[in-house]
C-alpha cells in the first residue's frame, strides 16, 4: 500500500508521539524499573484514570489561571507594544527596563506576591501574566517600528495624523506579529502559572504535583505533566487556527506571482 | 503664474550638517510634466520631500500653487520605486486608501461610496487593471502592483502628481509600458508632474522639461526643454532629435560624475 505524502505529514505528529511512549514503555518493563524511578506510561495511565477526579479539578484551576494571566497580559502587552512602538521616547525610555524585568527569573518574584496577596489563585495569575506579557509587547512594537518610511510618506503627504496612520496601517501590519506572539505567550503563561502553584498553592496541577512527588507517587507526577503539556498543545493550535483565520495574506502562497 | 517655485532652497537634514541641495531654483507651470534626473545620491528624493511638506527648507522659500508650503500638502499624490501597497487590502481598497483620509472625500465617503467606488474601478481600467480590484496585490506582477500604486496617487484627483522612479525596478519592456500608460492619464487630463529618475531616455519620452542636477550637495545645472511634438508615441524613441536629447543629457551627467 502507497501512503501520500500529505497524509503522512498529517499523522507525522501522532505517530511520533506514539513512537515515543511505545519506546518509553518497553526500556521501563524490559529494564524493569521500578515505578517511584520512572514509571512506565502504562503506570501513568492507570494513575491518570485512577486520580481522574481530582487532576481534572486541578487542571481546570491552572487552565483558568493561565487563561487569565494571559488575558491580562495580551491586554497590557498590546497597549505597552503599542506604545513603544509608536513613539521613539517611550521606546528609549521602557526597553531597558523591559529587559531588565524579563530577565528576572519569575520563581523568585513569586514569595514577593504571597506575601502581598497570599498563596493562591492570585500569585498564579499575575506569574502567567509576568512571564508571558513581554513576547507580545516585543512583537507588536516591532510590527509598528518596522513600518516602511515610504509608506508613511504616502499617507502623511495626504495629510494623515500620527493616529489615522496607526489605524490603517500600523496595527494590521503588526497583526500577525501580534498573533505570532499569542502562540509563544500562551505556553509561557502555563510555565508562569504551574510554577507560582508550585511554590505557593494549594491548588492547581503544580500543587498536585508537588504533593505526589512528595509521597513518592511518581505515576501521579508524570500524568500531570503530560496534562500540562496536552493543554499547552490545545491552546498552541488554538491560536494558530485564529492567526491562520485572521492573518492569512501574511502567509500567502510563496509560488504566486510579484 | 507657476504652479510650484523655489527660491534659493537649500536643506540639511541635520542641523548644520551638509546639505542635500543647496541653492535650487525652479519654476514650474500648471500641467507642466518636468523630469529630475542626476547621480545617485544627488538629493532628488530631497526634493520631493520638499514639495510636498514633509520636510521645511533649511534656507529659501517652496511655494505650491502661489502659497508657501508649511506641512503636508493634501494636493499632492505620490508614488516610489516599491509599490508599497497593503497586502491585508484588495486592489481596490489600497487604491481607495487616500478617499479615506483626504477632505472632502473622507467625510462623503459613506454616502457616495458606490460613485468612489465607481470611479476608482474606472481608474484601474484606464491602467489596464480592469477586473483586477478584488485581487490582492501579492497576487499582481511587480507592473501590475505598480499601475495600482499610480491609481493610489492618482484617485483624490490630485494637481500635482510626485514619483520617484516609479519604474525603476521594473523590466525594460514593462517599463516602456507604463511610460505609455503615464502619458495616456496625463494627456487625458494634464496635472503637473514631477518625475525624479535615473533613466534619460524615460525623462526625454515624457517630460516638457528635464532638470540635471549636481553630484552631493544637489544643485541645479541646467534646464533643458524637450521639444518633441506630442501625443509622443513610443516609436519617438528611435528618431534622431530623441537620441540626440538623450545624448546631450548624457554628456552632462558624464561630466558631473568625473568632477
Amino acid at each position: 500500500m502507497v501512503i501520500k505524502p500529505s497524509t503522512l505529514i498529517k499523522a507525522a505528529p501522532w505517530l511520533l508521539t506514539v513512537a515515543i511512549f511505545l519506546i518509553w514503555e518497553i526500556i521501563c518493563t524490559g529494564l524493569a524499573i521500578p515505578d517511584y524511578l520512572m514509571p512506565a506510561p502504562s503506570a501513568i495511565w492507570v494513575s491518570g484514570v485512577e486520580y481522574a477526579g481530582p487532576i481534572m479539578m486541578h487542571a481546570m484551576q491552572t487552565l483558568w489561571t493561565t487563561l487569565a494571566g494571559f488575558a491580562i497580559a495580551v491586554v497590557v502587552g498590546m497597549m505597552l507594544g503599542l506604545a513603544v512602538g509608536a513613539s521613539p521616547l517611550v521606546y528609549k525610555a521602557c526597553y531597558p527596563l523591559l529587559v531588565g524585568f524579563n530577565s528576572i527569573p519569575k520563581v523568585a518574584f513569586v514569595p514577593v506576591l504571597v506575601v502581598w496577596f497570599g498563596i493562591g489563585t492570585i500569585p498564579a495569575i499575575l506569574t502567567a501574566f509576568l512571564i508571558s506579557f513581554f513576547p507580545v509587547v516585543v512583537n507588536v512594537a516591532t510590527g509598528l517600528a518596522t513600518l516602511e518610511p515610504e509608506l508613511e510618506d504616502v499617507l502623511r503627504s495626504l495629510g494623515a495624523r500620527r493616529w489615522q496612520i496607526l489605524i490603517k496601517v500600523g496595527i494590521p501590519r503588526s497583526l500577525p506579529f501580534f498573533f505570532a506572539s499569542l502562540k509563544v505567550a500562551i505556553t509561557l503563561a502555563f510555565v508562569g502559572s504551574v510554577i507560582s502553584e508550585t511554590v505557593a498553592s494549594n491548588l492547581g496541577i503544580g500543587y498536585l504535583m508537588m504533593s505526589a512527588s512528595s509521597s513518592m507517587n511518581m505515576p501521579l507526577v508524570f500524568a500531570g505533566l503530560i496534562v500540562i503539556g496536552v493543554m499547552g498543545v490545545v491552546m498552541y493550535e488554538l491560536f494558530a487556527l485564529a492567526e491562520r483565520r485572521l492573518t492569512g495574506w501574511a502567509h500567502r502562497n510563496p509560488n504566486a506571482p510579484g | 503664474m507657476s504652479f510650484v517655485k523655489f527660491e534659493n532652497v537649500s536643506l540639511a537634514y541635520a542641523p548644520g550638517g551638509a546639505n542635500a541641495i543647496e541653492d535650487v531654483s525652479l519654476d514650474i507651470r500648471e500641467g507642466e510634466f518636468v523630469a529630475v534626473v542626476g547621480p545617485s545620491g544627488c538629493g532628488k528624493s530631497t526634493l520631493m520631500k520638499l514639495v510636498s511638506g514633509l520636510k521645511p527648507p533649511s534656507n529659501g522659500y517652496v511655494f505650491v500653487d502661489g502659497r508657501e508650503v508649511g506641512g503636508p500638502l493634501k494636493i499632492v499624490g505620490m508614488a516610489f520605486q516599491a509599490a508599497n501597497l497593503l497586502p491585508w487590502r484588495s486592489t481596490l481598497d489600497n487604491v481607495m486608501l487616500p478617499l479615506e483620509i483626504v477632505e472632502p472625500f473622507r467625510s462623503n465617503l459613506k454616502k457616495e461610496k458606490a460613485q468612489y467606488t465607481a470611479d476608482a474601478e474606472a481608474l484601474l481600467a484606464r491602467v489596464g487593471l480592469a477586473g483586477y480590484g478584488d485581487k490582492f496585490p501579492w497576487e499582481l506582477s511587480g507592473g501590475m502592483q505598480q499601475r495600482a500604486s499610480i491609481c493610489r496617487a492618482l484617485i483624490h484627483q490630485p494637481r500635482l502628481l510626485m514619483l520617484d522612479e516609479p519604474f525603476g525596478a521594473l523590466d525594460a519592456f514593462t517599463r516602456e509600458e507604463l511610460w505609455c500608460m503615464l502619458r495616456d492619464l496625463w494627456q487625458e487630463k494634464p496635472f503637473t508632474v514631477i518625475l525624479v529618475t535615473h533613466d534619460l531616455r524615460e525623462a526625454v519620452f515624457l517630460a516638457d522639461t528635464v532638470y540635471v542636477m549636481s553630484k552631493r550637495p544637489g544643485r541645479i545645472l541646467v534646464r533643458k526643454e524637450i521639444e518633441l511634438p506630442r501625443p509622443r508615441p513610443l516609436d519617438v524613441t528611435y528618431t534622431d532629435t530623441f537620441a540626440a536629447y538623450v545624448h546631450e543629457l548624457r554628456d552632462h551627467i558624464g561630466r558631473i560624475r568625473e568632477s
